[in-house]
């Protein structure tokens, strides 16, 4: 499989890798997909006083395509509002990364671990989180 | 001494398939020239030029498994054979036993022959392995039925490089009235082989895997006590009836030699190759926490490894790894997210099934390349690592099975 110049700057050079501390009240994190299928996904938000998402960090196990996906979506999460992030979709990444077909379900997972990392967030604040990761 | 890979990426993949040995390419050579002939035309010299290579080549191939050359069937490769062995007997014997016993880590030419027969109307029992990639002698003779026509079971795993009991389960056939055959695709030229040693019927050989040319195999069919097979392939009634076609001296007269070759340097070769395969794997042991050998370490060709570097997926580690050609456990790279069937007929759980590669040494492996290769994976191992969330919570001592996953 050949892959787009895009995910291999990503794959070679992830942006924003390593973790964040899950307890603090500042921190929404999103832990999606799963072993057995070959992927797993942990993106963490560090979310501001003004509800701006100042810091994004992810660690992914899974092909190129994964790691690509989620260490784009760290860099456009960053300075967005909760509701600015959580519009972000999974094309918009595709797209962005020109994943082939079979590497749809890669940036599907992406957007899983935006809106769970949100509602990790949201959840911890009393709001009820209004989106359901998948 | 370095590796170059500035061109090319360094060749870990010789289940996939060998270079043509230069010595066989040489010997082949004149006969796509000058010695052009039809080995089936009986009329002039040309003819027996090409007959007589083919007939000798028909030797050398017999040579390698203790077989007499009227036994061996020229065919275009493994595939074929496995084919022609399987329906071929399962056809003629069909109105006495129509059952069949194989194994479900066979190849998928196999199996899918034996489903293709299924709808035929046959019976077929897929035997499970142990968790060493071995068959269980006890559950293939309790499977064993006076309906049973034919036992496939393969020499050597394509994926995982382990070596099947021959011997014993030729004499469990035997003792049946069975007949035996083994996809030995993987095997000559890496173990020894006996065809009357081992009670093997039918024995299917491909060029490829061999350092001969693709495009050629073999397959060997007993004729004492005779086994009967049905033709797949109808026209001329060359390869006694068996396999209709002209054949390609050239391939053929390739196949011969690289068995010969393959005979004479195996037992030197093996040994350095084994050395070459320890080095490898003591040394991801010794260097990296969570590797996993798939497959029995001893009974094993020395040509091949199967490893589980655990928290990090195939995939992305074949990415890390452009510089070396291999092949990975996880089916990521296909459509489907269903990793290798053979792994995890072995009851390697689907997460570790994921982070397997194969690593297929051979003839013209060096040992720089081997250390580069080691070099390269435990480099890439341990970045992918530090990427990977699985990674920090077996260190943080979470159990990845308690976590609930949203399986997709």
């Amino acid at each position: 499989m050949s892959y787009s110049e895009k995910v291999v700057d990503h794959y070679e050079n992830p942006r924003n890798v390593g973790s964040m501390d899950n307890e603090a009240g500042e921190v929404g994190t999103g832990l999606v997909g799963a072993p057995a299928c070959g992927d797993v996904m942990r993106l963490q938000i560090k979310v501001g006083d003004n509800g701006i998402i100042e810091d994004a960090k992810f660690k992914t196990f899974g092909c190129g395509s994964a790691i690509a996906s989620s260490s784009l979506v760290t860099e456009w999460v960053k300075g967005k509002t909760l509701d600015e992030a959580s519009n972000i979709k999974n094309t918009d990444i595709a797209e962005e990364l020109a994943l082939p077909p079979v590497k749809i379900h890669c940036s599907v997972l992406a957007e899983d671990a935006i809106k769970a990392a949100i509602d990790d967030y949201k959840t911890k604040h009393g709001e009820a989180a209004d989106s359901e990761a998948s | 001494m370095g590796v170059n890979t500035q061109e090319k990426p360094v060749y870990l993949d010789y289940q996939a398939t060998t270079p043509t040995d230069p010595r066989v390419v040489e010997v082949m050579l004149p006969y796509f020239t000058e010695k052009f002939g039809n080995p089936h035309s009986r009329n002039h010299a040309y003819g027996w030029d090409a007959e007589e290579a083919v007939e000798d080549a028909r030797k050398q191939v017999a040579d390698i498994i203790g077989a007499n050359s009227k036994e061996i069937i020229f065919t275009s490769g493994a595939t074929e054979s496995n084919n022609l062995a399987i329906k071929g007997v399962a056809q003629f014997y069909k109105n006495k036993r129509n059952h069949i016993i194989t194994v479900v880590t066979e190849h998928k030419c196999v199996l899918d022959t034996c489903r293709h027969l299924e709808q035929d109307g046959f019976e077929i029992t897929y035997l499970g392995v142990k968790e060493n990639g071995l068959i269980d002698l006890d559950e293939l003779k309790a499977a064993m039925t006076d309906k049973t026509v034919l036992v496939s079971v393969m020499a050597v795993n394509n994926e995982i490089g382990v070596i099947q009991p021959l011997k014993e389960i030729g004499e469990i056939c035997r003792a049946n009235k069975t007949f035996f055959h083994t996809d030995a695709a993987q095997a000559v030229g890496k173990i020894p082989l006996d065809v009357e040693e081992m009670n093997i019927d039918l024995m299917s050989i491909s060029g490829h895997k061999i350092y001969g040319p693709m495009g050629i195999g073999a397959l060997y069919v007993r004729r004492r006590p005779r086994v009967r097979i049905v033709a797949q392939i109808n026209g001329g009634g060359q390869e006694r009836g068996m396999r209709s076609g002209t054949l390609a001296p050239a391939l053929c007269v390739g196949l011969g030699k690289a068995c010969e070759i393959a005979k004479e340097e195996m037992a030197e070769e093996n040994e350095r190759l084994h050395d070459l395969q320890m080095h490898m794997w003591n040394r991801f042991k010794e260097e990296l926490p969570e590797v996993y050998l798939n497959g029995d370490l001893e009974k094993r060709i020395p040509g091949n490894l199967n490893v589980s570097y655990a928290f990090v997926e195939g995939e992305g580690l074949m990415m890390g790894i452009k510089d070396l050609a291999v092949s990975s456990g996880s089916a990521c790279t296909s459509a489907s997210l269903e990793p290798s069937y053979v792994l995890r007929a072995l009851g390697v759980e689907e997460e570790l099934a994921h982070t397997s590669l194969r690593l297929g040494i051979g003839r013209f492996t060096t040992k720089e390349e081997v250390d580069y290769a080691t070099d390269r994976i435990i480099k890439e191992v341990q970045r992918l690592r530090e990427m990977s969330p699985l990674f920090e919570m077996a260190q943080q001592g979470i159990d990845i099975k308690s976590i609930q996953w949203a399986e997709h």
